[in-house]
């Protein structure tokens, strides 16, 4: 497992994963520097949500290794991947309806402190969690709701919900699938821009259809196409790229990002 | 940054903190329970064998609130731990005849608990193996294993004929139990629901506790986060198990007997239902529901010996279709009311 593993802190090899006779990710090789801001993209069925759930060990892959940090998770389950450093956020909010945010996060930075067992001490009682949780909550622009019920809060709200329960252990890669789905237009703009302010040397993987978001965020961009990696590199290249518009980009939107020649464009974005 | 403001505090607590610790706090319907519940034993000495029965039935449903209500497994055999934790206790205070540390009925909890917690905590394992459905059916195997166990082991369990000789000592090796004094046995096992109460509350407001909550959630979500989610449940049906033997203790040390009925299938049905109208994942809905269970099937079978099960099913049908959370939802929403606050207990 040499070759340029020790300078990624995530990556795959050979990665393929089978539903039944669909192939749904192909023989991915894929590597990802610290501090990446990285953007997976594809059309609709690309098998990108397949691949994030493969990384971050909701699926086990049908053959093939994912690498954290060096080290072959392929068999780890989610949470000991979650606790080496691998967070994300999902594509539908996953969060705990009954709680308030302030309890979401609390929860959260315990079990990164490892403190998540401790049961005979009551919640809320270790100084160094409940500031934290605060001020994440603060940063993110939950400080007003952090003691409502999260199953009660506007739907924007829970978004940033999410991002901010996957960005609270401070992981060393955060997958990041697409945080601005069902988020009306006026407040995308916020999103992005906590996205762009989180810690440098975090690793960023953005999986996104809204190419504004794209192409403002990313450095490199990897497309997935039928499971497999289709383009790599940085972003104005790919953006380029002539294949990679025919399979997806819908050339007018490619142009209307980089001022691309003329051409027959087909439509929007996907 | 955090502003100054979110430190405004007593005692170096920030509000934050605060928030979390209002949250725990112990509400005047809790304590009113509690004194009720102790003053009933003065008051009404002559119902004590009834509420002797339904303080055990409440630490039962307590066990099975922790396994079903915060760890989320259903489980259609948890009166396994309680006819286990009866047996132990009961052979226990046989073997002690009345007199030393064996016969004695905290020794006999303690034991029962120690033993239901190690084989709840290796059943753990075969429960966790599975989905819901099949978590059901291990829990029910498992209990229907227990029971052909003891029913085989007539040498050591009496079979069918029951545990004779069982003879509890003095607890603590003070107060003996006096079957004139019914409300000492009450006050007995009202106090072990007390501090078993008191530990479980403890627990479920701890760090674990959230835990619990959140994989009863949303278990997904839980493992992203770095919870090691079998790990935990691990852990609460343990707890859940040990309470369990120490409910099926207190019968047996209470009613110095213990039959096969104790490991019969009713059991673990009629607990589920008294969890359910109590209020699942309320720890009080445990008691309430026990109360109520006990009173309203005394009521009806008084009523009319022949058609109690019917009233009794079509009132636990109307509970479950139209009041959300049992007994517990619909007192938490009167007493959200009466404070004009959210949430209860």
């Amino acid at each position: 497992m040499s070759e340029a593993r020790s300078d990624s802190v995530l990556a795959t090899r050979n990665l393929v994963r089978r539903f039944g006779g669909i192939v749904a990710t192909n023989d991915v090789t894929f590597s990802l520097p610290s501090g990446a801001r990285h953007a997976l993209i594809g059309p609709n069925g690309a098998g990108k949500t397949t691949f994030v759930n493969l990384l971050s060990g909701v699926l086990s892959p049908t053959s093939g290794q994912v690498f954290l940090g060096g080290q072959d998770v392929s068999a780890w389950p989610v949470y000991r991947r979650a606790r080496a450093g691998l967070s994300r956020t999902f594509q539908i909010n996953q969060l705990f309806a009954d709680f308030t945010p302030l309890e979401t996060i609390g929860l959260a930075l315990s079990e990164a402190h490892a403190e998540g067992a401790e049961f005979w001490r009551r919640a809320g009682t270790s100084r160094a969690v409940v500031d934290e949780a605060v001020a994440i909550l603060e940063q993110l622009d939950l400080g007003d709701v952090m003691e409502r019920r999260v199953g009660s809060l506007p739907y924007g709200k829970q978004r940033l919900l999410e991002i901010a329960i996957a960005v609270a252990p401070r992981p060393k890669v955060l997958l990041l699938d697409e945080p601005a789905a069902g988020v009306p237009e006026g407040e995308r703009e916020q999103i992005l821009e906590i996205i762009e302010a989180l810690p440098k040397e975090m690793a960023l993987v953005l999986i996104e259809h809204d190419m504004d978001l794209v192409f403002r965020f990313a450095k490199t961009i990897s497309v997935l196409v039928q499971g497999a990696l289709f383009v790599e590199g940085p972003a104005s290249e790919v953006a380029r790229d002539p294949r990679v518009r025919q399979v997806y980009l819908g050339e007018s939107e490619v142009e209307h990002h980089l001022g691309a020649p003329q051409g027959a464009g087909k439509g929007g974005a996907a | 940054m955090i502003d100054t403001a979110v430190h405004a505090s007593h005692g170096g607590e920030s509000r934050a903190m605060a928030y979390f610790r209002e949250r725990a706090k112990w509400r005047w319907p809790e304590v009113a329970l509690w004194v009720a519940a102790f003053a009933l034993a003065f008051v009404l000495p002559r119902h004590a064998l009834l509420f002797n029965e339904i303080v055990i039935w409440a630490l039962f449903a307590l066990s099975l609130d922790i396994v079903l209500g915060y760890a989320g497994i259903v489980s259609l055999g948890h009166g396994a731990f309680f006819g286990l934790g009866a047996y132990v206790a009961g052979l226990l205070a046989k073997a002690g005849a009345g007199a030393g540390l064996l016969s004695d009925p905290t020794f006999g909890l303690l034991a029962s608990a120690i033993v239901c917690g190690i084989v709840g905590y290796i059943t753990s394992f075969l429960v966790l193996r599975g989905a819901d459905l099949t978590r059901l059916m291990v829990t029910l195997g498992v209990a229907l294993i227990f029971g052909e166990l003891a029913n085989r082991m007539a040498w050591l369990t009496g079979g069918a004929d029951g545990l004779q000789g069982v003879m509890p000592g003095k607890i603590l090796g003070v107060v003996e139990f006096n079957f004139m004094h019914p409300e000492y046995a009450y006050l007995y096992s009202l106090s072990v629901l007390f501090v078993l109460f008191i530990v479980a509350r403890k627990v479920i407001h701890s760090p674990f506790g959230v835990s619990l909550r959140a994989i009863k959630g949303n278990a997904l979500r839980a493992g992203a986060i770095g919870i090691n989610v079998n790990r935990r449940l691990n852990g609460a049906y343990t707890m859940g198990a040990a309470y369990a033997g120490v409910a099926g203790a207190l019968l047996a040390q209470t009613t110095a007997f213990v039959s096969l009925d104790v490991l019969d299938f009713h059991r673990s049905a009629d607990v589920m239902l008294i969890v359910i109208f109590g209020g699942v994942g309320t720890l009080y809905g445990a008691i309430v529901g026990a109360a109520a269970f006990k009173v309203l099937y005394d009521l009806l079978a008084a009523a009319t010996p022949q058609y109690w099960p019917f009233w009794l099913g079509l009132i636990l049908v109307l509970l479950v279709l139209f009041v959300r959370g049992g007994i517990m939802g619909l007192l938490t929403s009167v007493y959200a009311r009466l404070t004009g606050k959210g949430d209860a207990a």
